[in-house]
């Protein structure tokens, strides 16, 4: 493989925000900066809402940044690249156009004639595994068959960086894994007409299998929290122990409540302080009993490893960790290094009945969420026992994006009425206290 | 994996063997008879009023199908220029954020104002413009006909260009596709089955002023144009039924034809442009594209026009001239904005000083205040009968739709006789209220709905058909039955389909209400008080300020109903009853 020193890509101090108001702005990228040379995989690895398919879109030249800058081989990138393409999570076909008129659209902007155009689409076509489908529609194809067609649709304009966007996400675990592996043997016979790829994810597996460097972000805003860097031979193996400790490795920065970049603290037990502005996924209450039951029965008995209970349920890490984080919040478990283990209060409650368990879950939103206490405490005071949402919106909007604010408040809702804290009328979009109905 | 065989129709055409079939005989016989009737009827446009006026029109049975022709080229005249003014207009709104806030408040009121008060304005104008030519007062119904039936597909294609999927914009632009390139691969392909549904739907309530311009009077000048809506009227003033039912036979034909040759074969093509890549419901068939797949002769029509289409749209058309950064930072700033507002307010400023000014030069306040009594009139007219007609016709379709059977059997007559325009069959109704001297003011009335109702059928067909059988049979499991089956079940459930259907149904009688609070039959002419028969009254008279005030208080009507009714009920539905 190519090991030249050349700068390719160099993302300096970039700040991604949008107005909120006028003259409020939310923070959604905060000082990234990072750089890419010719020859490697580079992964960005992080949760939903840390901003990385945004920063891929600042790259590709789709979005310009807030303030810092781009720069592409030492030119400041103002516009779509030439010599950047896209592989997009949901494929992002023409519908109306058959798999070769998909793959030749890039070549028609490009301006190249008819006889070039199908030459340069049929090898790129066959390179990917889709000779035979050329006169397809996509609807006629499986998802994996049509991510190869996103695949070749990339190729077929001969970039330089191929930038991937969680391309494998939305295709099941087979041919996730068939297709994954098919691009790599690709990349490794130095098949690809490309110099380098850049791949969002938010599977940690998939990362380590791929990356020769993994980025870390962090949420809300995103930062490059933490860079690792891949040193296992390819091929690798997922059942290596050099593999599995590089997994629970990332899993534990990744929920590490001190930041991805922060020493591991394996022992003592570490609780960021949840305010009325943390952000909170609305998670529902079934789910969070049913991994708190999963979590107190054997084989765990209370305490589990991250990356095990996600296989043995069938959860991607990006679906698991809110959950956890939620059971964290509420104090019904911790996490800590990588681990989560169950709390007394999760004890009692999964020991509970129903009337018992929704009072303890009160205790602890009233205890443990100051949002869902704080709305409390609004609607003990108004004499009409009343509050309409924006009140509540508009507050945490100040601090956080609209989007977020409305989890947030989705998640005390759902949690609220759970726990018969209060009600919510969707109609009237009013908070109000149970008993005043 | 999920892979299927691709249809015949995907076939290269070069692979197949080239033999000549039963289906070219066919497309030849088609092709070649539909060109000859095109240029009959054209060349009939270019000759001198004068002329056309020695041939009186016949109300011989068997001139009836070159009049259907004349008014037939007259609707496709009338889609082309839709179609055109859709690609431009639309396209302007959802690009330009400036225009945008103009052209879509604009598009909003068009939509509301009533078509037919304009026939008179637009008729003068046109013959202003060819002035002793035939040409111009053909010019002038096909505009009439274009009024009725641009708006909604700008809409339609407006809306689409909104919400282009994001992924495959950032395709585009990734990939750096020109403007032109964009357009043509992108936008047009997305927006397509929208716009077939909506250019069907505009088709539909065309018929209806087609019919109603092909003769109309303006003061002193009478214009007949050779056409079904004329020999309908001639057939009126003749005091012939004979002739009016001929024309009715006349009118399902063309429906029919249009339908079957033109709207399946679109609707079923548009098909492969739906977004939705899991298919929904068994895909929309049509014979006649099935035919055209398979005749080769058509494919040999077709193919150096595919081609010329595909091509063009490939081409990396660009502007010659970029627009430098600094201009056009400058040109999108805040201040520009703000300069933008303040010539918007006063062109609108000023168009409301000239629309007073015209109108109070003939019309004092007393009057204005009676015809607003009018407008409340013909209001009360609309709402009554808009309630009626719902009392009717959704158990009705509720108890179609249920029956998928019965419901592919009615569907397509519902949509028919939506299509068809109801004031062809206003002179039976006239000769029935003449001869039970019944009171017009109330009699007349129901002609305003005749046929809007339709839309209210069909719609309500459509949602229930639409509602999801685990629903049914929970109610049914839970003995749901009676008065709280239909309040609890079924109407919230087809509600959605109902308003829409309604809110056509509602636009179309204001329309209707300009024809039907005024009809006639020979010597006889029947009236009822209200706004319509104020306009028509007016538009007969040549008094244009009259016309206009009649027309402005319409669309303030109008505008008022849609607003305080139809778009809460609108916003409620999307709300809380969605199914999904």
């Amino acid at each position: 493989m190519l090991d030249t020193t050349t700068p390719m890509l160099q993302v300096n101090h970039v700040v991604q925000s949008y107005r909120k108001g006028d003259n409020n702005r939310i923070l959604v990228l905060d000082d990234v900066s990072l750089s890419m040379k010719e020859g490697e995989i580079v992964g960005l690895l992080g949760r939903s809402g840390s901003g990385k398919s945004t920063l891929l879109r600042l790259i590709s030249g789709l979005n310009a940044p807030f303030a810092g800058d781009v720069s592409w081989y030492g030119k400041k990138v103002q516009g779509p690249e030439p010599g950047i393409s896209m592989v997009f999570q949901t494929f992002a076909l023409f519908p109306w156009l058959t798999v070769r008129q998909n793959v030749e659209i890039g070549l028609e902007a490009l301006g190249i004639e008819a006889g070039e155009r199908r030459k340069r689409a049929e090898q790129a076509i066959d390179l990917i595994g889709l000779g035979g489908f050329e006169s397809a529609y996509p609807k006629e194809l499986s998802g994996g068959m049509r991510q190869r067609v996103g695949f070749a649709r990339a190729l077929v304009v001969h970039p330089r960086l191929m930038l991937m966007d969680e391309p494998f996400s939305a295709l099941d675990v087979l041919t996730a894994e068939t297709l994954r592996t098919d691009i790599i043997d690709l990349w490794m016979e130095g098949q690809l007409p490309i110099k380098s790829i850049l791949i969002v994810t938010h599977n940690i597996e998939e990362a380590v299998l791929m990356c020769d460097r993994v980025l870390i972000f962090t949420s809300n805003p995103g930062r490059v929290g933490f860079e690792m860097p891949i040193n296992l031979p390819h091929p690798r193996d997922r059942q290596a122990p050099e593999f599995r400790d590089l997994v629970e490795e990332i899993y534990a920065r990744m929920t590490n409540r001190q930041g991805p970049g922060a020493p591991l603290h394996i022992d003592a037990l570490h609780h960021a302080e949840v305010t009325l502005t943390t952000h909170l996924t609305p998670i529902s209450t079934n789910i969070l009993a049913g991994l708190l039951e999963e979590l107190a029965d054997p084989p765990y008995n209370g305490k589990a490893d991250l990356p095990e209970l996600a296989d043995s349920l069938h959860l991607p890490a990006d679906e698991l960790f809110p959950v956890a984080e939620a059971l964290a919040t509420l104090r019904f478990a911790d996490l800590v290094g990588g681990d989560i283990l169950i709390t007394d209060a999760g004890r009692q409650f999964v020991n509970a009945e129903v009337e018992p368990r929704k009072k303890l879950f009160a205790k602890q939103l009233l205890s443990q969420v100051p949002l869902a206490a704080h709305i409390r405490k609004v609607l003990d005071e108004r004499p009409s026992h009343k509050a309409p949402w924006s009140r509540f919106a508009d507050e945490l909007e100040d601090h956080m994006s609209e989007d977020f604010a409305e989890e947030s408040l989705r998640a005390v809702v759902n949690w609220g009425r759970y726990g018969e804290v209060f009600t919510y009328d969707e109609q009237t979009r009013q908070f109000s206290l149970d008993d005043q109905d | 994996m999920l892979f299927q065989p691709a249809a015949s129709g995907n076939v290269p055409a070069s692979v197949r063997p080239r033999y000549f079939s039963a289906f070219d005989l066919f497309a030849f016989a088609v092709v070649f008879g539909l060109l000859a009737m095109f240029t009959h009827g054209t060349d009939q446009a270019l000759i001198p009023i004068s002329e056309m006026e020695k041939v009186p029109i016949s109300l011989d049975p068997w001139s009836l199908p070159e009049y259907a022709l004349r008014t037939t080229l007259r609707m496709l005249a009338a889609i082309v220029a839709s179609l055109i003014f859709t690609f431009i207009y639309g396209a302007i709104a959802a690009k330009s954020r400036r225009a945008e806030m103009v052209l879509i408040p604009i598009l909003d009121i068009l939509q509301s104002v009533p078509v037919l008060g304009f026939l008179s304005f637009t008729v003068l104008f046109f013959m202003g413009l060819f002035p002793g030519q035939v040409l111009g007062v053909e010019f002038a119904a096909v505009f009439a006909i274009f009024t009725s039936q641009a708006w909604n597909m700008t809409f339609s294609f407006y809306q689409s260009l909104k919400t282009l999927p994001r992924d495959l914009e950032e395709v585009s632009s990734s990939f750096r596709l020109t403007g032109w390139q964009r357009f043509w691969r992108l936008e047009v392909p997305f927006s397509m089955p929208g716009l077939v549904w909506n250019t069907m739907m505009s088709m539909s309530g065309g018929w209806f002023f087609v019919v109603a311009s092909e003769a109309i009077t303006v003061g002193s000048t009478t214009i007949t144009l050779p056409g079904i809506g004329a020999y309908v009227s001639t057939a009126i003033t003749d005091r012939n039924l004979t002739a009016v039912a001929w024309s009715v036979l006349a009118m399902l034909v063309i429906i029919l034809i249009y339908d079957q040759l033109l709207f399946r074969p679109l609707v079923a093509w548009a098909e492969k442009f739906r977004f939705e890549t899991s298919a929904g419901g068994p895909p929309p068939k049509s014979w006649v594209l099935d035919l055209v797949k398979r005749a080769h002769l058509f494919q040999l029509v077709l193919a150096p026009i595919g081609f010329l289409m595909r091509t063009l749209g490939r081409m990396p058309l660009r502007l010659p001239v970029s627009v430098p950064k600094p201009v056009g930072e400058a040109w999108s700033s805040r201040t520009m904005d703000r300069v933008w507002m303040v010539l918007i307010s006063l062109g609108c400023l000023y168009s409301i000083w000239l629309i007073v000014d015209f109108v109070a030069s003939e019309v004092k306040l007393p009057e204005v205040f009676n015809v607003l009594w009018l407008g409340f009139l013909t209001l009360i007219r609309v709402a009554v009968l808009i309630f009626l007609a719902s009392l009717v016709w959704v158990p009705i379709g509720v108890w179609i739709g249920l029956r998928p059977k019965v419901a592919t059997a009615v569907q397509p007559l519902a949509q028919f006789l939506a299509a068809f325009p109801a004031n062809i069959i206003f002179p039976f109704a006239v000769v029935a209220i003449v001869h039970f001297n019944a009171d017009p003011n109330i009699w007349l009335s129901p002609l305003m709905i005749l046929g809007t109702q339709w839309y209210i059928l069909f719609n309500v067909i459509a949602g229930a058909s639409a509602f999801p059988t685990d629903m049914r049979e929970a109610a049914a499991s839970f003995h749901i039955k009676g008065w709280h089956w239909w309040t609890k079940v079924i109407l919230p459930g087809v509600f959605p389909y109902y308003v829409t259907g309604a809110l056509t149904a509602s636009g179309g009688s204001w329309n209707a209400a300009i024809v039907a609070e005024v009809a006639s039959w020979g010597n006889t002419t029947l009236r009822a008080d209200g706004l319509g028969s104020y306009i028509a009254d007016a538009t007969t008279a040549g008094d244009y300020p009259r016309i206009t005030l009649g027309i402005a208080v319409m669309s303030l009507y109008v505008i008022a109903f849609n607003r305080t009714l139809w778009r809460p009920m609108f916003s409620f539905a999307a709300r809380r009853l969605r199914l999904d």
